[in-house]
């Protein structure tokens, strides 16, 4: 009987092993290589992964996506998913992908070194890789800066029609809300939207590039957009980038007293990985001085390895204080800050 | 008859299974969730689904008839430019046209800047300019590139049918615009609603457009709710709203046809077309001329230009990205075509409410939006696969890693499931008009069922099957988010490339990827549309 059922099971399965065989999925354990799942578009981390692999010989297969979706495939895909690392460009997609237990706590002796406590996770599920500004942009001419020194600000209906921000579709906005839920609890921060949903001089809409050329072009006095934008424009050679940098003034943000909204791109070591020791390196290289020095020179981003000084145009931008809030606030309050949004009337 | 039945029915299963783990969502309690959102932003998101599908709706009937019955039916210059380029507007993705526009028509791009230069204006506040981000002007883009769905089904259709009963509505006395709106028309209607509903089902399910314009429909709610709000249940309900209200937007239209006469006499002859001259001639010549000029001409201008401009941008890749666009394109729209014919046919041969909702469920992949789709493949295919794997795993110490969502069959098993409408849609409309004469003639004189499809009305449908590939083989060229999120390790394709460049304010980089969107997507459409031209039955 027993028997039977064998070779049944056989006959099963056997169709299933000559397919695995023929599909490319089912990779061998022994070339070196390293598979990625990034929330960083290819154009930007490609760079990044391309001297890696010239270092150490390390081949990097990567697969680009959002990062929800990616966080749901990993979900899905459970043991067998062929992502070694995952690496986010929002630290609540980190946090959730703890959360949701497809990160590994991995240590690291040089990861520790290289990345500060607070950009990292307690138990080395994730660590923080860079980090830019959510900041605001302002046309010298048109508004007096000392109106506009913090987020708070931005409410006063004494400003005007002036604002211009991307949707509350945007993550780094549901994150910047978020963490004025975090300093200010929900109604507050409501009010706060409210007041400065009733300072947009357009309906939200577009990328954050396209708020700082509005400054420059005239449509809005106020944009909102992260740092690292106005650092591509500063480097680019086309006159009209020039020409947008020199019309737009930078404001940081609460430097009086929190600091900066800051948002941290990162990544972790997959729970399915099975090339861990090549998933760690791979952190370990994107941590070190080197990889570093092209997020901040290439990316225009913030290191966050102590060691590294900011590099390229970023540096023009001037120093600045940023906010050490607690980063998981930030996931936790992320669905909350969409609510708010909602109710606010923030498209 | 009864293999019929089960092939059927299995297909159907198949493809249904996605769908349903969609719907079994809608058991999830979440009242606290909908009356956020429907106190919040749900009316808004209904009200530009409907004003979308109303501008769009009109937009491409108007275009899409009327130049389909002048090419078909009139003689005037530039006609035979017109048969083929005027489909060639869907080669390019409705939110690739929409980056464009924009480029070219916001505050500053060429042409308000030199507005301005020429007026002196100084500010946005000097002078008035339509918002291209807006309501209307997504309706614009969409309708630019939608309309040639009304238009090529309508030419089939036109092309398909009989001039006798055209020949015998003249002689009795209607002239030619009486008989266009009291035969030919209702003749065309099952193929004109085919075409209208492709369009309106491509306008609901439209992400990257109206995500890119600022104007919340239920596709952008659907996403968010997903995203930022962390509830892929209610995402999954408001996608099976919106499977519902897709459903009854066919059975209404199925309903409004019931008892018409859909199919003609079998006598064809050349098309006699009327020769148009002087005035009439010149206005035929500008119908078809504008939305070739918008819809294409323009735009892909703009796309050349930029992509001359960001030239450092191309790279090698491109090729095989190309490469992997093409094959998945051309495996899905052989394998939705088939399973269409076999959907539709097996509906024929076995009538019955059975095989109607087996083969109405079928097709209601179009209605949902890729990344929905994708959410209800991934979670039972992962499961399979999983089951698979920890089988082989205890017995044999074995793993088989993932067989299917690892590899081209989940992403092109989520084509099929996607945009079997399309092709089921122009494939039934097609069979209607074949009489049951000529089955009866067929099998009387000994073929069996499956001869009788292959060499009576294989030949008659030629063109409808063509046209049905194509459709779905440029649907897929243009696909975003189900190929985001199921593509397998190492795949990468032209509108991936694209999006990432447009989506991080790199425009003018992204359009050399556009670009190759639309040369790969091209080349086919126009080839296509030549067979279609050549193929009206009786014709040398």
């Amino acid at each position: 009987m027993s028997l039977q059922k064998g070779t049944k099971t056989i006959f099963l399965t056997l169709p299933l092993l000559v397919l695995s065989l023929i599909f490319p999925a089912v990779q061998s354990a022994h070339a070196a290589e390293v598979n990625i799942y990034s929330a960083r578009q290819e154009h930007l981390i490609k760079p990044l992964l391309d001297e890696f692999s010239a270092q150490t010989g390390i081949t990097t297969n990567l697969l680009t996506g959002e990062g929800p979706a990616l966080l749901e495939r990993l979900r899905s895909e459970g043991r067998n998913s062929p992502a070694d690392v995952l690496i986010t460009v929002d630290v609540g997609n980190l946090v959730a992908a703890k959360q949701a237990g497809v990160l590994q706590a991995t240590r690291s002796a040089v990861l520790e070194e290289n990345i500060p406590a607070q950009y990292r996770d307690d138990e080395g599920h994730w660590y923080g890789l860079s980090s830019r500004a959510r900041i605001i942009y302002y046309d010298p001419e048109r508004i007096d800066s000392t109106k506009i020194t913090t987020y708070e600000a931005l409410a006063d209906p004494a400003l005007g029609k002036v604002i211009c921000v991307r949707s509350s579709s945007n993550i780094y906005n549901q994150s910047l809300v978020a963490s004025m839920i975090a300093h200010h609890g929900v109604e507050q921060t409501e009010a706060w939207v409210r007041g400065f949903v009733n300072n947009f001089a357009r309906r939200p809409q577009d990328n954050d590039t396209a708020q700082i050329r509005s400054v420059a072009s005239g449509e809005c006095a106020v944009g909102i957009a992260n740092s690292y934008y106005f650092g591509r424009l500063l480097a680019s050679e086309d006159p009209a980038d020039q020409d947008v940098t020199a019309k737009v003034s930078v404001m940081w943000p609460n430097q009086d007293d929190r600091g900066a909204h800051m948002n941290l791109s990162g990544g972790g070591v997959t729970q399915s990985a099975r090339n861990i020791d090549e998933a760690v390196k791979l952190l370990e290289f994107l941590s070190s001085q080197q990889a570093q020095d092209i997020y901040a020179r290439d990316n225009n981003e913030y290191p966050v390895n102590p060691q590294v000084r900011p590099s390229g145009p970023v540096v023009r931008m001037g120093e600045f204080k940023a906010d050490d809030l607690n980063l998981s606030l930030i996931e936790k309050f992320n669905a909350e800050a969409v609510r708010v949004m909602d109710r606010a009337g923030w498209r | 008859m009864r293999i019929w039945m089960f092939m059927v029915l299995g297909l159907a299963a198949l493809v249904a299974a996605p769908i349903l783990v969609i719907m079994a969502h809608l058991f999830v309690p979440s009242l606290e969730v909908w009356q956020h959102l429907a106190t919040t932003v749900l009316p808004r998101y209904v009200g530009n689904s409907l004003g979308l599908m109303l501008g769009v709706g009109a937009g491409t009937l108007v275009l899409g008839v009327s130049t389909a019955w002048l090419v078909s039916m009139t003689s005037f210059p530039w006609r035979r430019f017109f048969e083929w380029s005027l489909i060639i507007p869907l080669a390019i993705p409705a939110y690739v046209i929409a980056f464009t526009y924009t480029g070219l028509l916001e505050y500053g791009g060429p042409v308000q800047t030199l507005l301005r230069e020429t007026f002196g204006w100084r500010s946005a506040a000097d002078y008035w300019f339509p918002q291209i981000r807006s309501l209307p002007g997504a309706i614009v883009m969409m309708t630019l590139v939608f309309y040639p769905y009304v238009y090529m089904l309508s030419r089939a259709a036109f092309l398909e049918q009989s001039v006798c009963v055209l020949d015998a509505s003249r002689t009795l006395g209607r002239g030619a615009w009486s008989t266009f709106f009291g035969v030919a028309l209702p003749l065309a209607r099952p193929a004109v609603a085919g075409g209208l509903a492709l369009a309106l089902m491509e306008t609901l399910n439209d992400f990257g457009t109206v995500d890119f314009f600022a104007v919340d429909t239920f596709v952008t709610g659907i996403y968010r709710t997903w995203l930022g709000l962390g509830q892929p249940a209610i995402a999954a309900q408001l996608g099976a709203v919106l499977m519902f209200f897709i459903l009854g937007l066919i059975l209404l239209e199925r309903w409004s046809r019931r008892g018409r006469v859909s199919h003609t006499t079998g006598y064809y002859r050349q098309l006699p077309r009327f020769q148009l001259s002087g005035i009439s001639a010149g206005l035929a010549f500008t119908v078809c001329f504008l939305p070739v000029f918008f819809g294409f001409i323009l735009p892909v201008g703009a796309m050349v230009i930029w992509t001359w401009q960001t030239w450092n941008f191309v790279d090698p890749r491109y090729l095989r990205m190309a490469g992997t666009s093409l094959s998945l394109a051309g495996i899905s729209a052989v394998a939705a075509v088939g399973a269409a014919v076999l959907l539709a046919y097996g509906r024929r041969l076995v009538p019955g409410k059975v095989t109607g909702i087996a083969v109405q469920t079928a097709s209601l992949g179009y209605a949902i939006p890729g990344a929905v789709i994708a959410l209800g493949i991934m979670i039972p295919f992962a499961f399979l696969d999983n089951t698979v794997d920890n089988l082989a795993r205890t017995l044999f110490g074995y793993s088989t890693g993932l067989l299917l969502t690892g590899t081209w069959t989940a992403l092109i098993f989520a084509y099929v499931v996607r945009f079997l409408a399309v092709s089921t849609n122009t494939v039934e409309a097609s069979l209607q008009k074949v009489t049951p004469n000529m089955d009866g003639a067929a099998r009387t004189l000994g073929l069996s069922a499956g001869q009788t499809l292959r060499r009576v009305h294989g030949p008659i449908m030629r063109a409808s099957l063509l046209t049905a590939g194509v459709l779905v083989f440029v649907d897929v060229m243009k696909e975003l988010p189900a190929t985001l999120m199921m593509r397998p390790f190492g795949l990468n394709t032209l509108a991936i490339r694209s999006y990432e460049l447009a989506s991080d304010g790199l425009l003018k980089e992204s359009s050399s990827s556009s670009l190759a969107i639309v040369l790969a997507g091209i080349i086919p459409v126009i080839l296509a549309s030549l067979m279609i031209a050549r193929s009206r039955p009786g014709q040398t």
